[in-house]
């Protein structure tokens, strides 16, 4: 099956090349899931779970960035990055062996569908990344992650201190802006994120949303978490703020109900900040 | 919970702890289930001699796996009119019993003392060949053994799979301080460090002038950083710097006169840290800063991208708590 090329108007040449050579890397699959390519045992399932009977095909265009070797399976970190594929509205990162296989969510608005944090692994996993594009078929990119386990049943590190309560909730964070003005955000809440799997039977405790809005409450991007994202949530989004703004806005929320707001200025300019896609190389 | 546990594993805790520490293994699958397995696992110690009654075992300049069983550090023996004195115990039982018998057929006599130079597993897992009465390090080193020994060997079994069968954790029961140790007719001067860890052993040998840095000083092998603080190295390095010797022998690296593995520890640590800060500073993740590339010097210091890759993953965490403002509103 070819997909169409959106926004394509004639069938140039290259474009007729690229339509052709489309079905070496996509493997469209209706009724069934595509055949996995990296043989998880749950592959089915999961994809039955997560996407019901939308349209899954794997594309090599959803990259996926995890470190050649697991530093500490509790902090792993992963990019995940579906900018090679056009109108993307939702990104979901998904480890096949988790205990707790559903990680996040990115629901993009004006944020390309591009985030970088940090998870945990309970052991070596497939870590997929899945972009929906609005026609809503979802384009699933996957590698293997070799890990020591024990990443979800581990205490969070805040249970070892006696006043991790005082902290929960501060949150510290920068923008920039690329040259094409591309707002890039980083911001770290502190939270344990407890899984709710430690032997310490600390119930599941988490930060389930995390809303990037202007400064005059317009949402730009979306983000729900799940139990398997690592303690202190760290994330790095893309997103176009206009150029007036002088502020962006976080407004967190737990599982406990807990609100938490943040309010991060955005710099005019960024002169020495190379473009997202140069920096990158 | 939406899914069942799949493969929840009995690990301990502390897992998380003891994989920050270790070189691990970037093994694939399918290597994993390889031919390595098969092989006779035994060490090929070769000591070799860098002054009267002064060997060094080399380790290898990759990073623990099941092919080379851990032995990547390096591990020192000295002859001393009073007995054989080694330095580290290397990275398992089978290393440690391989290791007790050349220092006892190079020296023709018995080990009266082994030195710990820091905690790290490469380092310290051949203990249980040695009678733990003789076994040296200074309180910290002991300290952080008792912390996450356990957590290392847990590790060190799944990086280094079968050379690790039967090794169990041997704490040092003596603890070193600054009094330098007469051996017969040679006297061993511990320097009590750190840096590269919390707790950093350094030993010279009066005798001939050796300087044994343990990990505060690689060469030719990019240095490791899970626990270490570089500032501080820097400042230890710049000590160790000061001091005359005729030959240093470094943690991992080969032997050499001068103090060139002191200014190539200096500079990598640099060099790394600075290239982290500046990425970090443009607003970089850690998966942006790890693809840097690094400056043509490092190309020819074996595990230069990997142990980048570590330090990225080592410092990010402490640059976004220390260098971020505060963003949080009163809700």
């Amino acid at each position: 099956m070819i997909r169409t090329a959106p926004h394509r108007k004639t069938a140039r040449p290259l474009v007729r090349l690229c339509l052709l050579l489309m079905p070496l890397y996509t493997f469209p699959a209706t009724a069934q899931a595509p055949a996995d390519p990296l043989h998880s045992p749950v592959w089915e399932t999961l994809v039955k779970r997560t996407f019901g009977d939308a349209r899954v095909v794997f594309d090599d265009r959803v990259k996926i960035v995890v470190p050649s070797i697991v530093e500490n399976q509790a902090q792993v970190p992963v990019t995940a990055d579906a900018r090679a594929i056009p109108n993307v509205v939702q990104v979901i990162v998904l480890a096949d062996l988790n205990p707790i296989q559903h990680v996040l969510t990115l629901r993009t608005g004006k944020a390309q569908p591009y985030i970088s944090f940090r998870m945990k692994v309970e052991q070596a996993t497939p870590i997929r990344v899945a972009a929906m594009t609005s026609g809503g078929t979802w384009h699933v990119g996957g590698v293997y992650l070799d890990a020591t386990g024990g990443g979800c049943s581990a205490s969070a590190m805040a249970r070892n201190e006696a006043d991790w309560s005082d902290t929960v909730g501060q949150a510290q964070g920068k923008v920039w802006r690329d040259l094409d003005g591309t707002a890039r955000v980083r911001l770290r809440v502190r939270h344990p994120m407890d899984t709710g799997l430690a032997k310490d039977n600390t119930p599941a405790f988490y930060i389930e949303k995390l809303d990037v809005r202007r400064a005059n409450g317009e949402p730009l991007a979306g983000l729900e978490l799940f139990e398997p994202v690592s303690e202190d949530p760290t994330v790095t989004l893309l997103m176009r703020v206009p150029a007036s703004d002088a502020s962006l806005l976080f407004e967190g929320r737990d599982n406990n109900g807990t609100v938490y707001k943040s309010v991060l200025p955005v710099p005019l300019h960024q002169s020495w900040m190379p473009a997202a896609t140069e920096a990158r190389q | 919970m939406n899914c069942p546990p799949v493969g929840a594993s009995s690990h301990k805790l502390s897992r998380r702890q003891a994989m920050s520490a270790l070189a691990g293994s970037a093994l694939f699958p399918w290597l994993r289930i390889g031919g390595a397995m098969a092989a006779p696992l035994s060490y090929d110690l070769k000591p070799e001699k860098l002054a009267n009654g002064i060997w060094v075992l080399r380790g290898i300049p990759e990073a623990i796996s099941i092919t080379n069983g851990g032995a990547i550090a390096n591990v020192s023996i000295i002859d001393t009119t009073a007995g054989a004195v080694i330095i580290d115990t290397g990275p398992s039982l089978r290393y440690g019993e391989a290791l007790h018998m050349v220092a006892k057929k190079l020296t023709g006599k018995d080990v009266v003392r082994v030195y710990l130079t820091h905690f790290h597993p490469d380092h310290v897992f051949g203990n249980q060949a040695f009678d733990a009465a003789i076994i040296a390090a200074p309180q910290g080193v002991i300290d952080g053994l008792k912390q996450l020994g356990n957590s290392f060997a847990d590790a060190m079994y799944r990086a280094a799979g079968d050379w690790m069968r039967g090794t169990e954790l041997v704490l040092p029961q003596h603890v070193v301080t600054n009094e330098p140790e007469d051996f017969g007719n040679r006297r061993l001067r511990p320097l009590l460090l750190r840096g590269h860890s919390a707790s950093d052993l350094v030993i010279f040998d009066e005798l001939s002038g050796i300087l044994f840095g343990g990990d505060l000083v690689f060469l030719d092998r990019a240095p490791t950083t899970p626990h270490a603080d570089i500032e501080r190295w820097r400042i230890t390095l710049a000590t160790l710097g000061g001091i005359p010797h005729n030959l240093l022998v470094p943690g991992h690296g080969p032997a050499e006169p001068g103090d060139r593995g002191i200014r190539q520890t200096r500079d990598w640590l640099e060099t790394v840290e600075a290239q982290i800060k500046t990425a970090f500073e443009k607003g970089l993740d850690i998966g942006e800063a790890t693809a840097l590339p690094m400056p043509e010097w490092t190309a020819k210091i074996a595990l230069s991208r990997y142990e980048y890759e570590r330090t990225v993953m080592h410092l990010y965490p402490k640059l976004e708590s220390s260098r971020w403002p505060r963003v949080d509103q009163k809700t």
